[in-house]
């Protein structure tokens, strides 16, 4: 890993975004389902958070909940998002669209489905920009468009071209160039390389490195691919049905997973270093309209205790940047008494 | 000796469009001169890998005989498919099944998961009494490591991908089949669920002698369970052989890119280097004679473009990829 220097070390002691308690229901006929149920967390200056779990646990409704982009039938319940001092749940909707883009941008999931096919790739840019910042001269926005390409390596010609003459990947850049195109302080991307050829993806991730980089930004990047988050992230949190579970850098968890279901994701990673015998996890997550009382992993969890069945286990700070939701631990990070995790897996 | 269960000899798929309204006519060479044998025994998972377009769906499509090829055949022990009537059709159905990708899609949401067992028993006549019927089902539901009394009376929204995905192998196991094409079975499962999935696929290699066509785009996976691979690359062989050889030691510039694209999970290994794609343009223009990665390759020379390189053998252990810069190795490889 590159040195940091120790400006930028101080930098990373500065929180951009807080979300405290974000609550995210989508409604059913049968009772709502409980998307995010209530997490905490904090994004730091320059760093970039890979937001990880399966699909359902909650982790792009999450984003959308941050960006107030929740649609309905769903909806924020309750919750606090605080970006750079400003508090953006309870915000007017006028005052948020102020924020959107310039402070707070997405990169989305299928690139493919959010553009506008009846547009010129430079126009989907340049509105954005007059939205914020008012008419412009031409020239100008002009040059501003070609250095955003630039930036994400995308050859000028893409200026005047149609969504559709383009490849999947080279799609996916417009988007980022669109998302750091007002400097956001904050850039969420969701799956923004899930769809595309690993050669390409691995093209397109480099592109955001290097992007982020030089702008600096801070970012939540959201997936489900191990191995782009190691590439990519410098902490991560794990989300489960709908809770964060375990909060570390992203070498932590990597190394010394501590919640269970930490534990599965990494063991669950093939690799190409090694053939190594499969571990099988079994299970189905809880009705989520209806989350058992206790802990949301007891289920599947390998180590559940009777206390787990009763007694939901808070998210607490075990160790140095290490946050865990688990009774397993106690407040120190050691075992408690009587558990054997080794035996046990 | 026997012939082998399964042979594609040269077989190309070209896909044309009839042109319309402001559009050309168009030919897609989907697959081009593919060959591959799979023997009886011992039974084996060959996975075909590729990015999008290679052809790894065209080639489980002609298998299944959902479209005939354009050149080229397909032999069933011995047997041309496209000779076959009908109720040697029908064998070969029985025999050569498939487990596709979406496990969600597949199932009819208002049966019963009991359902999916009952048609395919009743359809193939495989049990002559009800007791015997359920005996089968709870057999080949233990072979995937589930049981009759969790989910046999459920619907299909009450289980899990990984449930589901496992169910339509333990269906293809009741007909104990010779082959099964499993494409992208574990790309839409969630990754802490896929290994029982990729168990099920060892189990019923090892325990019944079926072989599979793994066709996926996941390197991983394929290393931790594939026996052979191919790796396609635009319609053509780019690389074969043990899916070790392949992996751990990939030859053809392609095979290369491909497999140090794919990201290792370890913080401590980052990419350290940055690799670039040429234009659009470029690819769009690759030669249709010359090798298709010539627009890609960083060692591409001037004879790349004059035909499309053969498979060269490059350690005499049927480790063989398609690159001119293999010539020399191979020919010092087969003299005496």
């Amino acid at each position: 890993m590159a040195e940091i220097p120790a400006e930028q070390v101080q930098r990373r002691r500065r929180k951009v975004l807080e979300v405290r308690n974000l609550r995210v229901h989508y409604e059913t006929p049968t009772g709502d389902v409980i998307a995010v149920a209530g997490i905490d967390f904090d994004l730091y200056d320059g760093e970039t958070l890979g937001l990880v779990g399966e699909s359902g646990s909650g982790k792009s409704t999450a984003a959308y909940g941050i960006l107030k982009l929740v649609q309905p039938p769903g909806r924020i319940v309750e919750g606090d998002v605080t970006l750079d001092g400003d508090e953006l749940v309870h915000m007017n909707d006028s005052s948020f669209r102020q924020i959107r883009w310039t402070k707070l941008a997405l990169i989305p999931q299928g690139a493919m489905n959010s553009l506008n096919p009846t547009m010129r790739v430079h126009r989907q840019i340049t509105d954005a920009i007059e939205a914020h910042e008012g008419k412009q001269d031409k020239e100008a926005l002009r040059e501003r468009v070609l250095e955003l390409f630039r930036m994400v390596g995308l050859p000028q010609r893409v200026y005047n071209m149609f969504p559709h003459e383009l490849s999947g990947g080279m799609k996916q850049r417009v988007c980022i160039a669109m998302g750091i195109a007002l400097h956001p302080t904050v850039v969420i991307a969701d799956e923004s390389t899930s769809a595309l050829d690993v050669v390409v993806q691995r093209v397109v991730a480099q592109t955001m490195l290097r992007v982020k980089q030089a702008l600096g930004v801070s970012m939540i990047m959201i997936g489900h691919d191990m191995g782009l988050m190691a590439q990519m992230v410098d902490r991560i949190a794990v989300m489960y049905a709908g809770k964060l579970v375990e909060v570390a850098p992203v070498e932590t968890i990597f190394d010394e997973p501590m919640h269970p279901y930490s534990q599965v994701l990494i063991e669950s990673i093939p690799s190409l270093k090694e053939r190594k015998p499969l571990k099988i996890t079994e299970g189905i997550t809880h009705d989520p309209r209806n989350p058992p009382p206790g802990c949301i992993f007891q289920l599947r969890c390998p180590h559940v205790m009777e206390r787990c069945r009763s007694e939901a286990p808070p998210l607490r700070e075990l160790l140095m940047r290490h946050e865990v939701a688990c009774h397993l631990y106690n407040d120190d990070g050691s075992l408690i008494e009587g558990a054997k995790l080794e035996a046990a897996s | 000796m026997a012939p082998p269960v399964l042979e594609i000899r040269n077989a190309t798929k070209v896909y044309r469009t009839s042109g319309g309204f402001l559009s050309p006519k168009k030919e897609v060479v989907a697959l081009q001169d593919y060959s591959l044998t799979i023997e009886k025994q011992p039974a084996s998972i060959t996975t075909i890998a590729g990015e999008s377009g290679s052809g790894k769906t065209t080639l489980a499509n002609v298998v299944l005989g959902f479209t005939p090829l354009t050149s080229g055949q397909i032999l069933f022990h011995g047997q041309d498919l496209a000779t076959m009537n009908r109720r040697q059709l029908l064998h070969y159905r029985r025999n050569v099944q498939a487990v596709f990708q979406d496990p969600f899609g597949v199932y009819n949401p208002f049966y019963r998961i009991e359902h999916v067992f009952h048609t395919v028993i009743r359809h193939f006549k495989l049990a002559e009494s009800e007791s015997q019927m359920r005996d089968m089902i709870e057999e080949a539901l233990n072979v995937v490591g589930l049981h009759g009394v969790d989910v046999l009376r459920k619907y299909p929204h009450q289980l899990s991908g990984g449930q589901r995905q496992r169910i339509m192998m333990a269906r293809v196991y009741l007909i104990k089949p010779e082959v099964i094409v499993a494409d992208e079975p574990v790309s839409m499962v969630d990754a802490s669920l896929r290994a029982a999935i990729l168990e099920a696929m060892l189990g019923l290699r090892d325990e019944l002698g079926v072989s599979f066509l793994y066709i996926t785009h996941d390197l991983s996976t394929a290393y931790q369970v594939g026996d052979r691979i191919n790796i396609l690359y635009q319609g053509s062989v780019a690389e074969t052989g043990t899916t070790v050889q392949v992996i751990d030691r990939p030859q053809h510039p392609y095979v290369q890119l491909l497999v140090d694209s794919v990201p290792a999970p370890d913080p401590a290994e980052k990419w350290d280097t940055e690799i670039e794609l040429p234009d659009e343009e470029v690819l769009r223009s690759a030669t249709s004679t010359g090798c298709r990665f010539y627009p890609r390759c960083p060692q591409r020379m001037d004879r790349c473009l004059e035909a499309l390189p053969p498979l060269y053998d490059i350690d005499g252990r049927g480790h063989e990829a398609a690159c001119y810069l293999y010539e020399d190795e191979a020919q010092m490889a087969s003299a005496p």
